[in-house]
């Protein structure tokens, strides 16, 4: 009873692209959601570039104030909704039924409406610019100024319906994960040998499953107080403004764990494979990982601390006990490089590019998390550099590590080495050229969401030098697309397992064939490749 | 430890009886519960997420107003207009109850038992659903009459959209136990969608006992 036994006999006489758009096979959708969010990505870049570039002088040059609206709410909406969030679900539909040793996900074709509602979304969302303007309120959408009477327009109802089956994408998506990794692990693969990407993408799926279903409920009643006359958030019409930041921070505060914990994941299978070494603390990571899940749902009110109708000393406490969790993890990488021997390929070097920067995305967080040093940096620009540590800094480099660490295995060719470390300096040094600034911007008391600034504020220089950082970002792109074009034409072609890697995508074909295996190797720890490799090694020398 | 280093996929090592073995190895799975009806499972959890998100909505909004119903609406008083909503309720109980025969019986094997029950369960399903229908038509306000026509029709029109998402879930199960596709072994989509249609009726219990008992 080999697996072969399932392969489709009938005959195709589809094209390739018929093939593509009709898939149902996990490896192929992965790379369609990753495919699909990077050019999101490409978009929302675009956006960001035109919030810099109107930020760099005082004074408006390039856009009016409406456009400006526009463009930092979408570059908010698809960064979040249609980049990272469905980026990681990419690299989750890839690697994890691999990585457990299952022939696909458990419901392919559910799988494949989750991947196809996004493209329908994203461009539902989009389609604000060419019907009288996008949602111009911020991603946050906070009432009363998202009602009909401040957001008129048919901008705002496109975003909400955008989101909401955005939603339904994550939840469908979230479902599969779980059924996955609970029924369709290989025998051996007990919940202790999960490899950890696969743990937190499961304990993201909890998060989704859990959180933004309350997201939904909240755009509806978003969708019905601004289209039939609803009073949920109209202070004016009897509702409560704060019961929208309730409801939508109890979802988005757990989106962030949803944007960060698979990155986390995918950071974790890098840095044991390039130091050579087996991860530090496998069971603290995983328990770690479930500990930032469940405290996850209990720090939304830290973004409505100036409300005044939070308790302030819980959710603060709550913020701070998150932390401790996210340190452990940080001491799990350290110690596994520690004497480790380091191979600084590209895909470690995103992965060390995360460290760094996510450690400073937490540690600019847990200033926020201080009651009355909240009170100050408020809505400045301090909370847009901590968003973007960790966003950023942490989820798109682990990101670009994860695309340089598999795409051997998706495409059998590895991406040009000198290019991605071309790549990973211009794109660390035009993060931090500009974001760090953001930090000084914030204290000096410069709001977020503004077009304009007076010239005697004396935020000119650093605002010039965040706008030169963002070109520098994009320019790093360049090199990327690059990469990716003359790789797939004639990339270096290299094994199975060109990394030496441990976990079981490295024991199959690069690419794997349809179903994935026809035979998998002993599974006796979270290792399994290495094993396979060093009792072959063993063997070989006559032990 | 030479031929066998590599071990065949699937194969299921907890002593399961051959049948289950081979319908393991069909569907790459586990033992155990299986994977549509822990799907459907982890969906109803989502859904209890949703309606938990528009019952704190509606808790939050109550303990802001000074009094609840508001004043201003005699019709806002819902406990004296609770006949038909009470009639429709015992439908839905009714409707559980016949859903959950057709489960006993289609695990015995009784596919004219199922056929049966759910016929039964979808035309209460129906009932119900005109029964709201007419109930909305007899109420003196409406979805933008402040707060409390809001939440009162987002929390049952939502309801109301479940319901009949259920009752097209069991038609499709009606349909294809018509074909002939299941068997006392094989009824995976039966299960699911009766657990949704239970899920339905729980929701719809809190509902009632809410907007219509404790008004």
């Amino acid at each position: 009873m080999a697996t072969t036994v399932l392969t489709p006999t009938a005959t195709r006489a589809r094209s390739g692209l018929y093939d593509w758009l009709t898939t149902t096979d996990h490896k192929k959708i992965g790379i369609l959601y990753l495919g699909s969010s990077f050019i999101f990505f490409l978009v929302g870049g675009v956006l960001a570039l035109a919030v810099r570039a109107e930020l760099a002088q005082p004074g408006l040059q390039f856009m009016g104030e409406a456009a400006y609206n526009q463009f930092f709410t979408m570059h908010a909406s698809v960064m979040l909704f249609l980049f990272v969030i469905p980026m990681l679900a990419g690299f989750g539909n890839y690697v994890v039924p691999l990585m457990i040793g299952a022939p696909d996900m458990a419901f392919p074709r559910i799988n494949a409406l989750s991947f196809w509602l996004l493209p329908l979304a994203g461009t539902i969302m989009m389609l604000g610019f060419v019907l009288g303007g996008s949602a111009a309120e911020g991603w946050t959408s906070y009432s009363p100024l998202a009602n009909a009477k401040y957001s008129p327009g048919v901008g705002t109802d496109l975003w909400i319906v955008g989101l909401i089956l955005i939603g339904t994408s994550s939840i469908l998506g979230g479902i599969n994960f779980l059924v996955t990794i609970f029924k369709m692990r290989a025998p051996g693969m007990t919940m202790f040998r999960l490899p950890i990407l696969a743990w937190t993408v499961l304990v993201t799926s909890v998060l989704v499953i859990l959180g933004t279903p309350v997201l939904t409920s909240a755009l509806i009643m978003l969708f019905i107080d601004r289209n039939y006359g609803g009073s949920f958030f109209d202070p004016a019409g009897g509702g409560n403004a704060v019961l929208w930041q309730n409801v939508f921070w109890f979802y988005s505060h757990p989106a962030v764990y949803i944007m960060v914990l698979p990155a986390m994941g995918i950071v974790s299978e890098i840095i044991p494979v390039f130091s050579r070494k087996p991860l530090f603390g496998y069971k603290a990571f995983v328990f770690a990982t479930a500990t930032i899940g469940a405290l996850g749902f209990s720090v939304w009110a830290h973004h409505m601390f100036t409300t005044g109708s939070v308790y302030l000393p819980f959710f603060s406490f709550m913020t701070f006990l998150i932390a401790v969790p996210t340190g452990v993890k940080m001491f799990n990488w350290i110690a596994t490089m520690w004497k480790g021997s380091i191979q600084f390929s590209a895909a470690m070097l995103f992965a060390l590019g995360f460290l760094t920067m996510f450690l400073i995305g937490g540690l600019n967080g847990a200033f926020s998390a201080s009651v009355p040093v909240d009170f100050a940096i408020h809505d400045t620009y301090w909370i847009v550099a901590h968003i973007h540590y960790v966003l950023f800094g942490g989820s798109v480099f682990a990101i670009f590590g994860g695309l340089f660490y598999w795409f051997p295995k998706m495409f059998g060719v590895k991406l040009n080495e000198t290019l991605g470390k071309i790549q990973f300096v211009v794109m660390f040094v035009g993060f931090n050229m500009t974001f760090f600034p953001m930090h000084e911007l914030g204290l000096m008391g410069m709001p977020r969401r503004i077009a304009d600034y007076s010239p005697m504020a004396g935020w000119n220089d650093l605002n010039l030098v965040a706008t030169i950082g963002g070109f520098l970002i994009a320019a790093s792109v360049l090199p990327f697309l690059w990469n990716v074009f003359i790789s797939l034409r004639g990339g270096e072609r290299v094994g199975d397992d060109p990394w030496e890697g441990n976990t079981l995508e490295w024991a199959t074909t690069s690419p794997p064939p349809p179903y994935n295996f026809d035979r998998l190797p002993e599974i006796r720890s979270e290792r399994p490749v290495f094993d396979q490799r060093h009792r072959l090694a063993g063997r070989a020398t006559g032990h | 430890m030479t031929a066998n280093a590599d071990v065949l996929v699937p194969v299921v090592d907890r002593g399961e009886s051959l049948e289950e073995l081979v319908h393991a190895a069909e569907e790459h799975t586990r033992g155990g519960i299986s994977n549509p009806v822990l799907g459907m499972i982890l969906f109803i959890a989502s859904e209890v997420m949703f309606f938990a998100g528009l019952f704190a909505a509606y808790f939050n909004i109550r303990s802001n107003a000074p009094v609840w119903p508001p004043l201003g609406n005699v019709e806002f008083n819902l406990r004296g207009h609770v006949l038909l909503p009470a009639i429709l309720t015992l439908m839905l109980v009714t409707s559980s109850v016949t859903c959950q025969i057709g489960i006993w019986a289609i695990r015995r094997g009784d596919r004219k038992g199922l056929m049966r029950a759910f016929v039964v369960t979808i035309v209460l399903g129906i009932l119900f659903l005109s029964g709201q229908a007419y109930d909305y038509t007899t109420l003196g306000f409406g979805i933008n009459d402040g707060p409390f026509g809001s939440t009162f029709y987002t929390l049952t029109g939502f309801h109301g959209a479940h319901v009949f998402a259920g009752v097209l879930m069991l038609g499709v199960v009606l349909y294809r136990g018509m074909a002939g596709q299941f068997s006392a072994r094989h009824h995976d989509a039966v299960e699911a969608a009766s657990l949704y249609w239970h899920f339905v009726d729980v929701v719809w219990i809190c509902l009632f006992t809410l907007l219509y008992i404790l008004g």
